[in-house]
């Protein structure tokens, strides 16, 4: 048992001194070798162009230029991209054929500055044949609709129908069904640091090592390397300490890797390329856009029979790799919190001249709980109930956890009615609802929405597979896929000070000062002995293809391998002070720092003391110790299963909970929004420092607000992009972030050492949910209801203007 | 290539010289002439402040100005914060309120919250969100950061020393 004098303590940051005073070694700082030279990317201004060839006589002659790569280059010397469906679309690391949106890349310059480099891409010529482009995803399934990759045959990238339970006997049973049509908008959260790439290739060794901002999942590390036609252990990934921001963005940097790697081959120079504002909002990478319709049968009594999803989601020009996670990666928790066990899913993934798509924080969950929250309250509406009421009768129970939900999720651990119960006693949501009658009285709109949330964390990456028909995952070919992994080292130098090791990527999130919380406290320590090296490395690191720092996977499975690691070093620690005590191991017990006897009495070895003599005198160990006081741990959760043939599969490990409530006033004039009370409660299990636990609160709702307020990549109905700027891709600023009031509830995971689960997405994934059932609350008066996001002021003010006209 | 000119100026206390082409960036210039990297850049079109310097005293974009603009003038980047080996009073209000995560638009946050401070040394919380709407930052929700500037306006002696 661990001593908890760290955990669950608001200990201040390690990171914060360095990134105070401006030595953070962040991708773009410090030149890892000599003599770079700089890339700039050429994109097509077409959102689908025929390209019919390049010239680059004028770039090549232009004085400090290395070489210019064209498509022609990565079709001679790249593979394609394997994507995660059976349609034959090609994705390359940039245009070989056609361009399918606009900001593709159709080839690189390397020169000796990026100011040379972007001079000569003027001087590249692309010829383009241009062609018709598609960007809405219902537009693009018609007939006669522009098909972007002709060997597919249409714009349908991958199409499946789940089914659980019998949801036609449940349609049929039912004394009510709704139906709704949502539109959730296309958005990224913009990192403030973009991509950044170092590629050096070296010929003679026949390695090539990649410096880059990646976050992972390390998956993308064998892809490319097969891209690139290397053997795995030839491609060197490694990671800087510091990531200026990702939010799952900085996962789809892969095929810029594979291309600025290609240009360092090709120009025998290393090659350093640092993504623009302009580059990022055009081709980097955000959420998708979705269409959905939505049908819920219910009984009068408010108790849901079953759902129907119908989504369209649209992943721009190429289907690429996680995509269609997009779909597919809430499959364990697709009915969130509730009982109802019969769900029929109908998911199109569709390809549209827009840029690409993958995980956002909070992949897919906030098109998810969009959708399903508002499918509730218009439950509640119709049935004249209280919206709280209709989910307390809906919810799972405690009793029934740990909880095999009807898609194949295993719920570790919970109490959503307490959850629940807490955030209506926080928000006094019976006062609230006396505000509303008051304000409606006076003629105010004043509105009051709930949101609640399964908030799942770190992927099991098997379902991936859930996209694929169960019939091709039963060919014997076919290799299932599962797991969730992470590794950690914690070794004692002779002085009893720690270091301990991680593979992770963190952009932001604390790995160091969580650690050294966490060793601390295994080890009887203080934290500041703990140091705590956390930049990945794939040539020196333990690691496998779900590493990385995604899917809020560290608050679960990477404290889970930095606790097993100390407990591994502390068994280690007890057995040679058996030895050298001379009584047997099972009389003694690590506690508050130092092996003693389970008695209390005689004399006891403190951590230092081991050290010491451990390093110093080989010869004092009992036969068989191997030297040295180190452990590394790999943590893999056993829930982690492939995908069955029920298209069943638990496809995160640990499920957090979220319960928010949110009041706002809506000036009809202005269709402005306030924000009169915002609360939000989560169970992420055992909470190790709840300050940085609130910053990922703070920081997950206010990318939500954002999706459901301002930010939305708009592109005209010629796929030309309308939002390349951060003057019209509308970024929250402090003005418009509210205050939040914040409590947990903790139900810690029977699965993980420390009972811990990730938290990093959080109010990402129930903010849109909660302020459009808080707008659409303050707006049924005149009949509104909210099923389009974001709410600008001019979407919004355009239906108040209809609703008053009629 | 254009003729190099020479740019002179006084960063964080010090007289700094380099050569560079007329069309460098004042950032670039900072980032890559004189090897000060604590100085980020985020949009290159000046609104997400992450490059906010102080320029003769005043918060300024080093992203959308040129160094040439910036000859002869006194410069406060985020390294220039720390006096004698101790954290900045707006640096230390940073870190106990937990006003950072990644860290990469810290230093034109801390810039722009000393600019603030110093021209409205006791500001109201609307005031603090108003100043502090000049970066943007993806990380904290604000929440922290807000905390932090107005711990640091009632820290006794004030902000104002750097």
């Amino acid at each position: 048992m661990t001593e908890k004098t760290w955990i669950g303590k608001p200990v201040k940051r390690v990171e914060d001194a360095r990134l105070l005073t401006g030595r953070g070694a962040y991708i773009d700082d410090h030149p890892p070798v000599a003599n770079l030279f700089h890339a700039a990317i050429v994109r097509s201004p077409h959102a689908h162009a025929r390209i019919l060839g390049y010239d680059v006589a004028g770039a090549r002659a232009l004085a400090g230029v290395a070489g210019v790569i064209t498509g022609e280059d990565v079709a001679r010397h790249t593979r394609p991209f394997a994507v995660g469906v059976t349609a034959p679309v090609h994705y390359y690391c940039a245009a070989t054929d056609k361009a399918r949106f606009v900001g593709e890349p159709v080839a690189v310059v390397v020169a000796t500055s990026r100011y040379v480099a972007e001079d000569a891409a003027d001087l590249v010529r692309v010829h383009y044949e241009p062609l018709p482009a598609v960007v809405d995803p219902e537009r693009a399934l018609e007939p006669g609709a522009p098909v972007l990759h002709e060997a597919v045959g249409s714009n349908l990238a991958n199409h499946r129908r789940l089914v659980y339970g019998d949801p036609d006997r449940a349609f049929a049973e039912a004394d009510v069904v709704i139906r709704e049509r949502f539109r959730f908008p296309k958005y990224g959260s913009t990192p403030i640091e973009t991509y950044g790439i170092v590629a050096r290739w070296d010929a003679l060794d026949g390695v090539c090592t990649v410096w880059s901002n990646f976050m992972g999942p390390f998956i993308m590390h064998p892809l490319t390397a097969r891209v690139l036609g290397l053997p795995e252990n030839r491609l060197r990934f490694i990671v800087p300490p510091d990531i200026g921001g990702s939010f799952g963005i900085k996962s789809l940097i892969y095929p810029y890797i594979a291309l600025v790697a290609l240009a360092s081959k090709l120009t025998g120079v290393a090659v350093k390329w640092i993504e623009d504002r302009r580059e990022h909002l055009l081709a980097s990478s955000t959420g998708t856009d979705r269409i959905a319709y939505r049908e819920l049968a219910a009984k009068k009594d408010g108790t849901i029979l079953g759902m129907r999803f119908r989504w369209l989601d649209n992943v721009g020009g190429y289907i690429r790799s996680p995509e269609p996670g997009c779909s597919f990666r809430p499959t364990g928790n697709f009915v969130g919190p509730y009982r109802f066990q019969h769900l029929e899913v109908d998911a199109s993934t569709v390809m549209t001249n827009k840029c690409l798509t993958g995980p956002n924080r909070g992949y897919a969950c906030g098109h998810l709980y969009f959708e399903t929250e508002g499918m509730v309250d218009r439950l509640a509406a119709t049935l004249g109930l209280d919206p709280a009421e209709v989910r307390r009768r809906n919810l799972i129970p405690a009793s029934a956890m740990p909880y095999r939900s009807p898609t194949g999720g295993l719920y570790d651990s919970g109490d959503y009615p307490t959850a629940f119960e807490k955030a209506l006693d926080l928000a006094k949501y019976a006062g609230l609802r006396r505000e509303q009658a008051k304000a409606r009285a006076a003629g105010r709109y004043f509105g009051i929405g709930l949101a609640l949330a399964v908030d799942p964390s770190v992927s099991n990456m098997g379902y991936v597979a859930t996209a694929l028909d169960p019939q091709f995952r039963a060919k014997p070919e076919y290799l299932p896929k599962s797991g969730a992994v992470d590794s950690a080292t914690v070794k004692v130098d002779p002085l009893g000070r720690v270091i301990a090791i991680l593979g992770t990527t963190p952009q932001g999130q604390g790995h160091q000062t969580v650690v050294s919380q966490i060793v601390a406290d295994e080890l009887g320590l203080i934290p500041e002995d703990v140091t705590v090296v956390d930049e990945m490395d794939t040539f020196t690191r333990v690691w496998s293809i779900s590493s990385g720092t995604y899917s809020s996977r560290f608050g679960s499975v990477g404290t889970s391998a930095v606790a097993l690691a100390a407990r591994k070093l502390k068994a280690k620690l007890v057995e040679y002070a058996a030895h050298l005590m001379d009584i047997p191991a099972a009389e003694l017990e690590f506690r508050d720092g130092a092996v003693r006897r389970k008695t209390g009495k005689g004399p006891s070895y403190t951590v230092k003391d081991l050290a010491g003599r451990a390093h110093w005198n080989t010869d004092s160990l009992p036969e068989g110790m191997e030297p040295g006081l180190q452990a590394t741990a790999v943590f893999g959760f056993t829930v982690a299963r492939a995908v069955d043939a029920e298209d069943r599969v638990n496809s995160s490990n640990t499920y957090g909970f979220i319960a928010e409530v949110m009041a706002v006033e809506v000036d009809p004039e202005t269709a402005a929004i306030t924000i009169v009370k915002y609360v939000t409660v989560h169970d992420a299990g055992t909470i190790i420092n709840p300050m940085i636990a609130e910053g990922q609160i703070y920081g997950g709702a206010l990318h939500g607000l954002g999706g459901a307020l301002y930010e939305e990549l708009q592109y005209d109905e010629d796929g030309q992009c309308l939002t390349g700027t951060f003057m019209d891709y509308l970024v929250p600023t402090a003005s418009e972030a509210p205050t939040i009031d914040i409590a947990h509830v903790e139900s810690p995971s029977p699965l993980t050492p420390l009972g811990s689960k990730g938290l990093g997405e959080s109010s990402s994934m129930t903010v849109p949910a909660v302020i459009a059932n808080a707008v659409s609350d303050a707006l049924a008066p005149l009949g509104i209801r909210i099923t389009e996001l974001p709410m600008t002021p001019s979407r919004l003010h355009a239906l108040i203007k209809k609703a008053r006209a009629t | 290539m254009a003729e190099l000119v020479t740019v002179r100026l006084t960063v964080n206390g010090v007289a700094r010289e380099g050569r560079c082409e007329p069309r460098k960036l004042l950032v670039d210039f900072l980032r890559e002439d004189l090897q000060l990297t604590g100085t980020h850049v985020g949009c290159e079109h000046g609104i997400c402040g992450a490059c906010t310097i102080l320029l003769n005293g005043q918060a300024a974009r080093s992203c959308i100005m040129l160094a040439v603009q910036a000859d002869g003038a006194e410069l406060v980047t985020v390294e220039g914060l720390m006096q004698n080996g101790k954290l900045h009073p707006l640096q230390e209000a940073f870190r106990e309120h937990h006003a950072l995560q990644c860290g990469f638009c810290t230093p034109g946050m801390l810039l722009t919250a000393l600019d603030l401070l110093r021209t409205n040394p006791a500001p109201t919380e609307a005031e603090i969100r108003e100043g502090l709407s000049a970066v943007l930052c993806r990380c904290t929700g604000y929440q922290g950061i807000v905390n932090a500037v107005r711990a640091a306006a009632r820290t006794p002696g004030g902000p104002a020393g750097a």
